[in-house]
């Protein structure tokens, strides 16, 4: 496979991923606010702040509105053009590089992809948006999880569906450490709440932006707390936007890449992603709060940033040259 | 009957689908019968449906003036031009003559030039021509193939004859709207092309296949054969990406490619690997920069070498440009004659060479009747229509033909041919071209049909997407069972 082609299908597939996480905060977060008594402006921007904290976005964001208001915050993360990181750049740029892979994937994808695009781009999803955020928010991650299946069904499960499923899964193990992280950060500090009520709503809302409330009530009967969240979230097996899981993942569509025997490695990128991988199968919850669960996650995301360096490094190394 | 056909006005030229006494033409027939069946809005509903396909498939070009929705379909006209198999036989045998003489004089003027020496082309007109390629003279392509791929225009004057408009021996583009037009076409009006026994083109990828792998360097019989494209910004992105698709191969842009000691390489994923057959849909300027322009960088530094070297072929090979030189184009006739012995089954357009001192000072003074064309752009670009011109745009061509003579043609007003278009809900004269794509490899072929591009623009005779033309589905028909004109249904379908 062309080098090219090969960072085209990873960084579309991030990109489709990373507009999946990002309507899943807003869907969330929407809704949360919907269970405020009090809205007064303080609250909503207190509210606000950390999905732009989350997605990296804050600083664009101070350029170009004074204040945090719900209203600029979902505009700005669904539809700002201007902004790299919205849902509708991040379709854009998908788009653009399944344009440049088109006999790599199937039409079908393709279809889907430039369909979800030319949705948002024409105004129909405005439309939708304006009758109702909550409802838009599933219909698009609908779109994109249709893209998912469409190409489970529809490609061959070949070198370009392992490029698919390294970008997704960077993506995603990458965006569920910061959802935590970002969470605890704001939760923890306000100690006086713990086990309180608006304590036990904001932790099933982090569940929730990872579509994993239920997946975690089944394991954890009838119990919410920080600690146990986290456990879910980094260390479930099955769960498939926990940390561990898209670790695993990650390392399969490597190993299915180079066809090297497991156990070895035989480049940079398996080696990165079978140290990460082991830490994360042979961790606890405890040893991880111990360390600190902030620097734990930090160093994933640094972990992530490094293996997606080598696949690049690995696979792609031809392309300026 | 609803309204489609009501206020037809045939108008003073050779109409596809009516005589031109008003009568529904027998290949027709079906169709006008179907077509009056539709209730009001009907139709109206199907263009719109194949218009959503066409932009959910991204089946789109790129305009390059304007900025935003610089994307745009391809615009598609729901009513199909239909050829009767007589015609079609008729136009494929002058193809295949014309692109045989092409491929004899492109082996002749890159080695003999008997044609030169015989006087048949003056040297000059060879020489001057902005696409010959002197840097190639003696050099051997695999089976001396030199046009691969060849999008002939073909227009019908008033009395209805398939007459050449030009040749496009480097890049033609457009066939994949040929195969789309068709998929499209079958799925809005399933019972009416039922009806029809309408000739297949979907071959068309195995058949350009089967060309570029049999013109692989020393008839290696597994060569790896690529797309070059210039890259997703190019307007025929879609084209390129298609085509590679329905062959099943890779599509690679410039710097996909490197080459080390004159081999080509692409970069994958598991190393270098070796490429032997590029069908190439870059200019030759824009190939290599170490050859031709320097500042391109969207070609291949030392392709070229390569190609010289015989380690890699192209498609269409370097310096194909002389043969559809529009100066080049007024001597196809004289080639046929002179390499085949045969009379031309398809003639020209008639044509003046303003490079001709008698033809000049004809041109020069008929200004205002006649077609010009600069003998080097394509596209619709560099033309003066004499009679839609202003006096001001006449008068720049008049300064530029007397500059450069060599870089003209003139060719009088030729009405082309009309086919009803749906133009706001009902069916307007609209004037068309067609390009049929001529596949030479082990033989020569072509797939039945071909674009027809059809000027959307009222009183319009400029077919070019980039001039607001679009296009329709071409039918070439299986068989010759035209039904028997019978009095009673051609009054019934007359134009009121």
């Amino acid at each position: 496979m062309l080098s090219r082609v090969a960072d085209s299908c990873f960084w579309l597939s991030r990109y489709i991923e990373r507009a999946e996480t990002n309507a899943r905060i807003l869907d969330v977060n929407m809704q949360l606010m919907l269970d405020f008594e009090d809205q007064n402006p303080n609250m909503l921007q207190q509210h606000w702040q950390p999905v732009l904290a989350t997605l990296e976005d804050q600083e664009l964001f101070n350029k170009h509105h004074e204040k945090i208001t719900p209203e600029a915050v979902m505009e700005f993360v669904t539809f700002a053009k201007k902004n790299p990181g919205a849902i509708i750049s991040c379709i854009a740029a998908a788009r653009e590089n399944a344009r440049t892979v088109r006999e790599q994937i199937s039409s079908e994808m393709w279809e889907q992809i430039n369909r979800t695009f030319l949705y948002l781009r024409d105004g129909m999803a405005r439309a939708d948006f304006q009758d109702s955020p909550i409802d838009f928010y599933r219909v698009l991650v609908d779109k994109l999880h249709a893209f998912q299946g469409t190409s489970d069904a529809t490609m061959i499960h070949g070198e370009g569906w392992d490029f698919l499923q390294l970008g997704k899964y960077v993506e995603r193990a990458d965006s569920t450490s910061r959802v935590l992280d970002i969470k605890y950060h704001i939760l923890l500090p306000s100690g006086e709440q713990v086990g309180g009520h608006v304590d036990i709503t904001q932790w099933m809302a982090v569940l929730r932006s990872c579509s994993a409330l239920e997946a975690y009530l089944k394991t954890n009967v009838g119990e919410v707390t920080s600690w146990q969240v986290a456990e879910f979230l980094i260390l479930h097996g099955e769960f498939p936007r926990s940390i561990r899981f898209c670790a695993n993942k990650l390392n399969n569509a490597l190993y299915s890449i180079s066809g090297c025997e497991v156990g070895y490695f035989s480049n940079e990128a398996e080696r990165l992603c079978g140290m990460l991988r082991s830490k994360l199968n042979y961790t606890t919850i405890g040893a991880i709060f111990d360390t600190g669960l902030h620097q734990f996650l930090d160093e994933t995301q640094l972990s992530l940033i490094d293996i997606a360096g080598a696949i690049t490094e690995t696979y792609c190394r031809w392309m300026d040259e | 009957m609803n309204r489609l056909f009501k206020e037809y006005e045939i108008g003073d030229f050779f109409d596809e689908m009516f005589s031109a006494r008003g009568a529904v033409r027998a290949h027709y027939q079906r169709l006008a019968r179907r077509f009056s069946e539709m209730e009001d809005g009907e139709f109206d509903r199907k263009r719109q449906l194949a218009e959503k396909s066409y932009l959910n498939q991204g089946i789109t070009f790129t305009v390059y003036s304007g900025d935003e929705g610089t994307e745009r379909i391809f615009p598609f006209d729901l009513i199909p031009r239909i050829i009767p198999a007589s015609e079609w036989e008729h136009i494929e045998r002058g193809l295949i003559q014309r692109l045989m003489a092409l491929n004899l004089f492109l082996h002749d003027v890159y080695h003999e030039q008997r044609i030169i020496k015989e006087k048949i082309i003056p040297e000059e007109i060879v020489r001057s021509a902005k696409h010959f390629r002197p840097e190639f003279m003696g050099f051997d392509v695999p089976k001396n193939i030199y046009i691969h791929i060849c999008g002939t225009d073909l227009i019908r004057d008033r009395d209805g004859v398939y007459t050449v408009l030009e040749d496009n021996g480097r890049c033609p583009s457009g066939v994949s709207y040929v195969l789309e037009n068709r998929q499209a076409m079958k799925r809005v009006f399933p019972k009416l092309f039922a009806r029809y026994q309408v000739r297949p083109v979907d071959r068309y990828a195995q058949d350009l296949l089967a060309v570029l792998r049999h013109v692989a360097p020393h008839g290696n019989p597994d060569p790896t054969v690529v797309v070059l494209t210039p890259g997703i910004y190019n307007s025929a992105y879609f084209e390129h990406s298609f085509l590679a698709r329905s062959m099943g191969i890779e599509i690679v842009t410039g710097s996909d490619l490197v080459v080390t000691d004159s081999l080509v390489y692409m970069k994958t994923t598991k190393g270098l690997r070796r490429v032997d057959v590029i069908y190439r849909r870059i200019d030759d300027d824009f190939i290599d920069p170490t050859v031709f322009r320097k500042d391109s960088v969207l070609g291949v530094p030392g392709i070229i070498e390569a190609y010289r070297k015989g380690n890699v072929n192209l498609a269409n090979a370097i310096g194909t440009g002389v043969a559809d030189d529009k100066v080049t184009y007024y001597y196809v006739p004289k080639m046929i004659k002179f390499y085949l012995g045969e009379e031309p089954i398809l003639p020209n357009v008639e044509t003046y060479l303003s490079a001709d001192d008698k033809d000049r000072k004809f041109i020069l003074e008929n200004l205002e009747k006649l077609v010009v064309k600069a003998a080097n752009e394509s596209g619709g670009y560099g033309m003066l229509i004499g009679p839609h011109a202003t006096k001001e745009e006449i008068e720049k061509f008049r300064a530029a033909i007397v500059a450069d003579p060599r870089g003209y043609i003139a060719q009088p007003v030729v009405l082309l041919s009309r086919s009803p278009s749906f133009c706001d809900g009902c069916a307007e004269g609209r004037h068309i071209d067609l390009r049929p794509y001529i596949l030479c490899g082990e033989k020569t072929s072509i797939i039945p049909g071909g674009l027809t591009r059809v000027a959307l623009r009222k009183g319009s005779l400029v077919v070019n997407s980039s001039q607001g033309g679009g296009s329709k589905d071409t039918w070439v028909l299986d068989e010759i069972d035209e039904p028997p004109s019978q009095s009673q249904s051609q009054t019934q379908s007359q134009v009121p």
